[in-house]
Order: structure tokens, then sequence, then C-alpha cells
């Protein structure tokens, strides 16, 4: 499969390090037609390629993708400007259950970058094509610095109820200070009718996930992505293999009440 | 189904019926004391005579007295290194100052006849099958190989002690579709080959060849030189109820015996190479000194290394017993769940090309040893 060339048509640095880029096709492909939660795969000319969660509107003909420079494919992608070019193959992997959200309570975790992958959900919900009966943000950073899409957090306060959180603060961070986890535990659910959809490193998903069953929320009601090493995303290379699951193709997002035998083997 | 006889003097006239077919021919050869894969142009080239010993960590060629050619059990090298090449280009990328091209690498794909594949190794071909062709996407490279394949199976009449493809249910008798299936027969009197063509093309090549009509007493030989290798693994020391092993390992990621192995495993990833079916790859992006062109290739890589599992943070899988555990659970059980069937076919190469000795059939008792405890 060789990946369709996309422009950067647009690039803001979200913080240090992390940059969001808005990348339309150039020759071959379509950006458009995918599901929230869904990835591509991003090549840098010679650097390599990367599964970047989609970030955007399903519905503007643009991908957008935040990336956070980390390996060398990542650094590649980092150092790109508005104007060049990068491959792209996908969409790829399962998607946000959409379908599971209207008339229910839908509760987003987020942490850290995991917060990319759960941005069409919320834009899903402002632009009124997903209506839960209420819906709730939670969102962790390291830094009140390292937390993504500050600029949007007003609007988004019209679909749904925000609730940030940092690790570590200055005196003039105006929200809370810890782990997700104890806002997360304080919060007052409809348990049977909430559906939770989780997105982080995977020791704040497990921790979540401990206080979400405490509340009374069902293992099937809460949906969790995933990240292991990838060099296809079709299945082929073996390298995201998770127990009997190929992240790439059986998820990213998993319902945990499918996985949970897996999720709580370590260095599987 | 019609059987016919091809005296072993006339083995060279399949081999020459399949290359002025125009097939590239793949054969057993000697090398590196070891039978090898490799192109054969004439009978010359196969391994007449030579038959081998296998053990845990042992292999060692063995003359045999009966001029054998297919007399030797599985080697070092499958049939998959000319399926699923070991290395292969990917695509070329082109930058320029004002756009970005990325061609697909555009190989050319011969038209093979294996000679000699083993009903283990139909099996380990059939599984790859399902890794690269059988769902939404397809390895390319891997499906024009296959689709231009001719294969000439070969009924094991010996096995060595490291088979085990009776308790896989994948031998010793060819039963999955090939193109042309043999048994070799020797008595005192004659040495010839009782075949069958099991395809249109192998029917055609069936025609070039100076067949005789089979009897029933060439059934009679060629069915006790099968059961031989049947009686061989039966009474060895790899028979073993394989029935429950999702199920056993299901059970067992906790078990003892994972760090018991993890002691003695070098990680050095042997074992995948000579699997037949081990599929899992990499691949390596680079440029030329321009910094203009780049490249992708794809290769082998195995679950063993430090690299495969490394996501932001570190190796999902940082010690040795995470990765003995993810080889052997996905060989013996993950695997029904990916891909409807077992992904070990018994056929014994990561017994005897582990440098350390490691058995799998040996760590499947182990861990029933040790859930017994």
């Amino acid at each position: 499969m060789v990946p369709d060339i996309y422009r950067i048509a647009s690039r803001t640095e979200e913080f240090p390090g992390t940059c969001t880029l808005g990348i339309t096709p150039h020759s071959g492909g379509r950006a458009g037609n995918f599901s929230a939660g869904q990835f591509n795969m991003l090549y840098a000319f010679g650097a390599g390629e990367v599964a970047i969660s989609m970030s955007g509107s399903a519905q503007d003909g643009t991908y957008i993708h935040t990336i956070r420079s980390q390996g060398l494919a990542t650094q590649a992608l980092h150092r790109l400007r508005e104007g060049e070019f990068l491959g792209v193959r996908g969409p790829f992997g399962s998607g946000w259950p959409m379908e599971q959200v209207a008339g229910r309570h839908l509760l987003i975790v987020a942490g850290g970058l995991g917060m990319a992958p759960l941005r069409p959900v919320i834009y899903s919900l402002l632009e009124g094509k997903t209506q839960p009966s209420s819906a709730q943000l939670f969102y962790g950073a390291r830094r009140p610095q390292e937390m993504l899409y500050t600029g949007e957090l007003q609007r988004w306060q019209q679909a749904l109820k925000v609730v940030t959180t940092v690790d570590h603060a200055e005196t003039e961070w105006p929200g809370q200070i810890g782990v997700i986890t104890k806002p997360l535990g304080a919060a007052t659910l409809d348990a049977e009718n909430t559906v939770v959809f989780l997105c982080g490193p995977e020791v704040m998903m497990r921790f979540c996930i401990q206080v979400l069953l405490g509340k009374g929320v069902s293992a099937d009601a809460i949906y969790l992505s995933m990240e292991r090493n990838m060099k296809c995303a079709i299945g082929h290379c073996g390298h995201c293999q998770w127990g009997p699951n190929f992240i790439c193709k059986d998820g990213p997002v998993f319902r945990y009440g499918d996985i949970r035998a897996w999720f709580d083997i370590r260095a599987l | 189904m019609q059987y016919s006889v091809l005296l072993a003097t006339d083995l060279d006239r399949l081999i020459q019926a399949l290359r002025a077919e125009g097939y590239q021919v793949m054969g057993p050869t000697l090398r590196d004391q070891a039978i090898i894969y490799d192109e054969i142009h004439s009978v010359a080239e196969l391994p007449k005579g030579w038959g081998d010993e296998q053990e845990k960590a042992h292999y060692r060629l063995k003359q045999r007295e009966d001029g054998a050619y297919f007399g030797y059990a599985a080697g070092p090298h499958s049939w998959k290194k000319f399926l699923q090449r070991p290395r292969r280009p990917v695509w070329r990328a082109q930058k320029s100052e004002d756009s970005l091209q990325i061609v697909a690498a555009v190989e050319t794909v011969p038209a093979m006849a294996f000679l000699g594949v083993r009903s283990c190794e139909l099996h380990a071909i059939a599984t790859q099958d399902r890794v690269f062709t059988g769902d939404q996407y397809r390895n390319d490279s891997y499906s024009e190989r296959r689709a231009k394949l001719f294969i000439v199976a070969v009924n094991c009449t010996t096995a060595a002690a490291t088979c085990f493809c009776t308790s896989m249910h994948t031998g010793p008798q060819v039963t999955l579709p090939c193109d042309l299936e043999m048994t070799e027969v020797i008595d005192d009197a004659e040495h010839f080959f009782l075949l069958r063509s099991g395809s249109a093309g192998g029917e055609r090549i069936l025609q070039q060849l100076p067949l005789h009509a089979a009897a029933q007493r060439h059934h009679v030989l060629a069915q006790s030189a099968v059961s031989n290798a049947v009686r061989q693994m039966e009474q060895g020391p790899r028979n073993f109820d394989s029935s429950d092993l999702q199920a056993l390992l299901y059970r067992n990621y906790d078990s003892v015996s994972w760090d018991q192995v993890a002691d003695r495993c070098l990680s050095c990833a042997n074992c995948t190479m000579a699997c037949p079916t081990c599929f899992c790859s990499t691949v390596e992006d680079t440029t030329d000194l321009s910094g203009d062109h780049a490249e992708r290739w794809e290769r082998w890589d195995s679950c063993f290394t430090g690299d495969f599992s490394y996501i932001s943070g570190g190796a999902v899988r940082a010690d040795t017993r995470s990765r003995y555990r993810q080889w052997m659970t996905h060989k013996l059980a993950t695997w029904y769940d990916q891909f409807g069937s077992s992904g070990c076919v018994g056929c014994g190469r990561c017994i005897a090309w582990c440098p350390v000795g490691i058995d799998i059939t040996e760590e499947v008792q182990s861990i029933r040893e040790a859930e017994k405890r």
C-alpha cells in the first residue's frame, strides 16, 4: 500500500514539541470519510511512518492530526512546515461507537495526548450529529502548558461540561491539581445510563476504569483506545498484537468488557 | 484418484518438464552441511542419499544407504523465504521543491515450482495464505508469488526426532491441495515415485512424463512408507495431545514456566526465523546522500527483539519472559482466534535450531505440570 501525498495546509504549535497539522490531498486520496477514533499512517519523507489518530471533524475535507515529537518519524513530522508534503495511508481501525451515545450520558475521559483521538467525538456533539442526554469531559494533563486545544475549551462548554486537572501547576492555574481519578471519583453519575470513552496512558486508563467500575458503570459501557507499535496498519506486520487482538484492525477502540482479560496482563 | 508410477531414474524428466513450462524450480540442495531450498536445474542437485539427524539444538546430515532423494526431514530454511521475501522493496519516494512522489516498487515475480513440499509445509503455506491474503488487505508481493506457484508435494516416509506433525494433525500424509503429490518408495527391487496430479497444471506436467500404471503393490509399498513416518513420530519423544493447547495457554499467562524458560532463552530470534509460519515484518526507511530519494524496505522481524514492541516510553515486552510467552502463546493459542488454526505445524525447526535447545513441546509439558502443582 503506497501512501497518498498530502500537503500541510495549516500548522499550529500546541506547546513546544507538539503540533497540530491540517493536511489536504495533493495527489491521490480524498480526505473526509472517517470515524472518530480511527487513525492514519503518516509518512515523513525518508524518516518513517507512524500511526496518528484523527483529531478533526469528519466533515471538512481536511485531516487534522496532533503530533508529539518523540521518535524519528514524529520528529520529522514535527519539523514539517506549511506547504510541505507528507504521505498518508488510511483511515484505519475501529472508531468510537457513536451509535451508543444517543440518549445516554456520555463521559469522555482524556489524559494528555489522549485528548487528540477524542476531539472528533466532541466535534460530533457540537455539530449536533450525536445527541447524548448529557455529556461531560474530564481532561487531565501534566501541566497547564501541556494542555491541548485550550483555545477551544470554552466553545466545548456549549456541548458538554468540562472538568480539567493537571498534575503540576503554578499558582495562577485556576483549575484542579492532581490526577484525573480524583474529580472523576467525585462526579455524580447515572451509572446505568452512562457510556464512557476513555483515552490516555495505559496506567491512567487502568485507574480510571477502577473508579468507573466502582461507581457502578458496566464494563460493557466503557470504551478505550489502545496504542501499540505499528508498522503496517493492515494486520500483516504482527507488531501491534495484543493477546488475540491486532490493535490496527480489531482496535484501536475496544470495549473494556471484551478485552478486560487482556488489559490486566502486564507486558502482553 | 488416478495414481501413476514414475521411476526414480526418470525423476529428472519431472524437473525438466517444470522448467520447460517456464517454472523456476526450487528444491532441496546440499549446502553448508544442511538441506537448503534453492533453485535447481537438474536431478543432480538433489540431496540423493542424504538424511539427517535432529534433536534439540542439533542438526547433522547423515548419509543414507538407500539413495533416497527425499529422505531428509525439515531443514533450517522453509519455503517461506520464496513467498514472503526476507527483504523486499516496498516503495520509492522522490522529493522536489514543490512535490513529493511515492511509487510502489515493481517486482518481477517469477513463476516458481516448489519440489518436495512436505505436508506440514503445505499447512504452513496455507497458514501464511490466511495472514497475507485472507483479510481485507492483501500483501501484493506474496499474493502474486503464491498465485503463480506450482507445488510438488512429497509425503514423508521418515521423520526426524524433532518432528511432531502427527500431534498437530498436519501430516505426514499430504491432505491439502497441491499440483502434484508423490511418495518416494525404495525397496530391495525398485526405487519409484507413486504420484498423482491435483490440478489441471499438474495433469499437464504428468502427460509429459514416462509414467507406468500403478499396481496394487505400489500403493501398498507407498502406504507402508508413510506409515513408517507416522510410527516413528507416535513412538517418538514428541507425541502429545494438542487438542487443549489454546485453553491451556490462555489459562497460564502467569505460569512459573515462563520464568524458567526465560532463564535459558537467549531471545536470539532463531525460532522465528526458522519457523515456516512466523510472518512478522518491519520496515526500513532510508534516504540517499542527496536527500531527495527515499526508499522503504520490508524485512522479516521477530517478536524476540527489543524494538519489536517499542512505543513511546519503552518496549512493552521488555524482558525475555514476555517475549517467549508472546511467541509461544501466539503460535499455539491466539493464532486460533486470529486465523482459525494453530500457528504451529509441528515441523520441529524451532527445536533443532534453538541454540540452547528449548523445545516447544517440552514447554507445553512444563506448563501443564506447573499447573498441576
